[in-house]
């Protein structure tokens, strides 16, 4: 198999034997869903409903501000019991809305799909934003957005994202496998509002029957099946883009520079859903995995699901939880607690106890280089966390550390153990703020 | 060996001449009185004038765009020998010192999580808005003691940063670093302070921290002329003239103190006139 990839990453343990073999189950209803306002990069949303109002699956209940922004709606039917800050999964209080299911489960019945063929370009991405459709790999970037890139761009390129290079992670995975039909539907959609014939799935070779299901469905429709070497962090869009294509994306600047526009294969789904049935993105795949789970499973989860509930339904905890990780072990959002609610960015619930967790005291550098080594766009890790440790940000900066993905490839190589990615963050946090008071 | 002297000491005349020219052909004029006045500062380059350093300021003063009070750290004494250089009356100004309006140290403050993270309280403030329950309090990392350049800042070793009001010159520098805005400016003059930066509700401060302000008002009742509540945290007037010490006894969570008896426990510093402590004390 020809076998393509980009220069630098590294391959952690990836812990996908949990849950990769489980089809996806339809999570049931918990006893209230806590919708957050904050689901996407952006402004958040404004509520528009009250306490005491009767909502079905699909309704509006807030609406987007701004345009990088999207609306939210109900995730079942049910009634609005809050409308007030509750434990965001960012790690404090944030405006949410909370409702308690009524068991029917209706569908809003005022959302009526189409053929997309009969919809022209605007009105397809007018959809899509109407729909509340965000990326699914975990950013959360609305989708609309990177549909409208100025004119002057010429894109020639659509990626489909079905790489899942974060450890542990299995919902891509599953939907690829069970959902083909839909993602490759939403992939013509796609190609339809970018104007563009190329599509190149975009497939890890850990996932070989994912690759053989998406290639058969796929041969038909003039759609390429890419199989990629297995390496963190290819699902990171520069990193795919380089890895697929060979094109570079400058410093500073976006996929749509050198004419690519990378979807993940969820958002595909949720593109298919929301032309064709109207319906608005409420739940999505989350993979409940990791070695504290009894019974790691995919579920089908609505929008505000509380985590604790997810943990229930497979078969709670085998020991006392030491680190709950909201999406990858690389890139996700620790949580502080299992109250917070699964939101459209969650892919994926880790829970982790104490024995299965590495240990934390950091030593000196012994300047071995391998951060540098598998940094996947090249800095030096070292220095710029160097740097941020003296407080030396115009320097950070001079070392690109704005450049920096996060991936934490070099935090995860060190041996010993520097919060290198950690302190670049600071950095940048430090850089921009900076450049916003001058 | 006679050339080499000869080329040798030839270039070292050529160079000594033309470097003595230009010496003379592009000598700066610099007023005396700048010079002065930058040996009278104290050269720690804190930036409290609004400088960036103590050149500029002295620069500043004899060009006569800053008025030459304005060195905190160098006080009183400073200020008068500046106006004696530049033959005007000294006027002081009011002088100020930091304090840190937080005792919820990691014993008396709840925490969400454990961070393992940067030293640094801007990093930990970045994950979650910080390890403490409290959205206010003291993070004890030490980035206000690591900004202050007068080393007056000591973190405790439960982490609460407190503050040396000996060394302490009023240069803001800690101010400024603060990711939560706990340390404040106060008159140097006043040693009654409210040591708590929560504006939550009184139920919430004491689920998360035992010394919390919880705006029960006595502090107001007691003396009202000094004390009063602002978003549920009790201020101090300093402006004010009335009984400041009434309260610091009648406090229910003891989050009015008074420096000039004694500093938040876990200190290694010794209040000002604070009476000896006797070996049993001390240990």
């Amino acid at each position: 198999m020809n076998l393509k990839t980009f220069k630098g990453g590294l391959h952690p343990p990836d812990g996908k034997h949990y849950s990769a073999h489980k089809a996806i189950e339809l999570c049931p209803l918990p006893a209230e869903l806590i919708i957050p306002l904050a689901q996407h990069i952006g402004a958040p949303a404004e509520a528009c409903v009250e306490v005491g109002a009767l909502v079905k699956k699909g309704t509006l209940i807030a609406n987007a501000k701004g345009f990088v922004s999207v609306p939210i709606h109900a995730s079942t039917s049910g009634e609005v019991i809050a409308v007030e800050p509750r434990l965001h999964p960012m790690g404090k209080a944030l405006p949410a809305i909370v409702i308690k299911p009524d068991g029917a489960d209706a569908w809003d019945e005022s959302l009526v799909g189409a053929d997309p063929a009969t919809l022209d370009i605007e009105e397809l991405k007018r959809r899509i934003q109407a729909a509340g459709v965000v990326g699914m790999g975990g950013a959360t970037f609305p989708t609309h957005v990177k549909l409208s890139p100025p004119p002057e761009k010429q894109i020639d390129t659509l990626i489909l994202n079905g790489v899942e290079c974060e450890p542990y992670l299995t919902a891509d995975h599953r939907m690829m496998l069970e959902d083909t039909e839909r993602i490759l539907d939403g992939v013509e959609i796609l190609l339809k509002v970018l104007g563009i014939k190329r599509a190149v799935i975009g497939i890890e070779a850990n996932k070989p029957d994912a690759i053989e299901t998406m290639t058969r469905a796929a041969a038909p429709r003039n759609i390429e099946v890419q199989a990629l070497k297995v390496k963190y962090p290819q699902g990171a869009e520069k990193q795919l883009i380089d890895a697929i294509t060979g094109r570079q994306v400058p410093s500073g600047t976006l996929p749509m520079e050198v004419g690519v526009v990378v979807q993940n294969v969820g958002t595909c789904a949720a593109i298919s859903d929301a032309i064709r049935l109207g319906r608005p993105l409420v739940e999505r795949v989350v993979s409940i995995t990791g070695p504290a789970i009894n019974e790691p499973k995919n579920l089908l989860v609505r929008v505000g699901t509380p985590l604790q509930f997810l943990v229930d339904q497979c078969g709670g905890l085998n020991g006392e939880p030491a680190k709950i990780i909201m999406g990858g072990p690389m890139m996700g959002q620790t949580q502080l607690s299992l109250e917070t609610p699964a939101i459209r960015g969650t892919s994926g619930l880790l829970i982790f106890r104490k024995q299965d967790l590495p240990r934390l005291e950091s030593g000196p550098c012994i300047r071995c280089g391998r951060c540098i080594g598998v940094c996947p766009i090249h800095l030096q890790p070292t220095t710029i966390a160097g740097y941020a440790r003296l407080d030396l940000f115009d320097e950070a900066a001079d070392y690109h550390a704005l450049d920096c993905i996060e991936c934490g490839c070099c935090t995860y190589i060190c041996p010993a153990t520097l919060p290198l990615v950690q302190s670049i963050r600071y950095a940048k946090a430090a850089i921009m703020a900076k450049k916003r008071t001058l | 060996m006679l050339a080499s002297i000869l080329t040798l000491g030839g270039i070292g005349l050529f160079a000594a001449v033309a470097l003595g020219i230009a010496a003379k052909k592009f000598a700066v004029e610099v007023d005396p009185r700048e010079l002065a006045i930058l040996e009278v500062l104290p050269g720690a380059n804190c930036g409290a004038c609004g400088q960036p350093g103590c050149g500029g300021y002295a620069k500043a003063i004899v060009a006569g765009t800053m008025p030459p009070n304005l060195c905190s750290p160098g006080g009183a004494e400073t200020i008068e020998k500046i106006a004696h250089i530049m033959g005007v009356e000294a006027v002081s100004a009011n002088p100020q010192l930091a304090v840190v309006c937080c005792q919820g140290d990691n014993l008396k403050a709840s925490l969400k999580y454990r961070y393992l993270g940067l030293e640094d309280c801007n990093a930990a403030q970045k994950i979650a808005d910080g390890p403490k329950t409290c959205p206010a309090g003291c993070l004890g990392l030490g980035s206000c003691m690591r900004a202050c350049p007068f080393d007056a800042i000591e973190i405790t070793s439960q982490g609460l940063a407190i503050i040396d009001r000996d060394k302490c010159t009023g240069c803001q520098k800690c101010v400024a670093t603060c990711p939560r805005q706990v340390i404040k400016m106060t008159p140097a003059s006043a040693t009654t302070h409210v040591l708590c930066n929560s504006t939550d509700k009184g139920a919430q401060v004491r689920k998360y921290c035992q010394v919390g302000c919880i705006a029960c008002q006595i502090c107001k009742k007691t003396a009202p002329e000094v004390y009063q509540i602002e978003n549920f945290l009790a201020r101090v007037d300093y402006a004010a003239d009335g009984d400041v010490l009434a309260a610091v006894a009648k406090c229910p969570t003891k989050c009015i103190r008074d420096f000039s008896t004694g500093y938040p426990e876990g200190s290694s510093f010794i209040a000002p006139n604070a009476p000896a402590k006797t070996p049993e004390e001390a240990a």
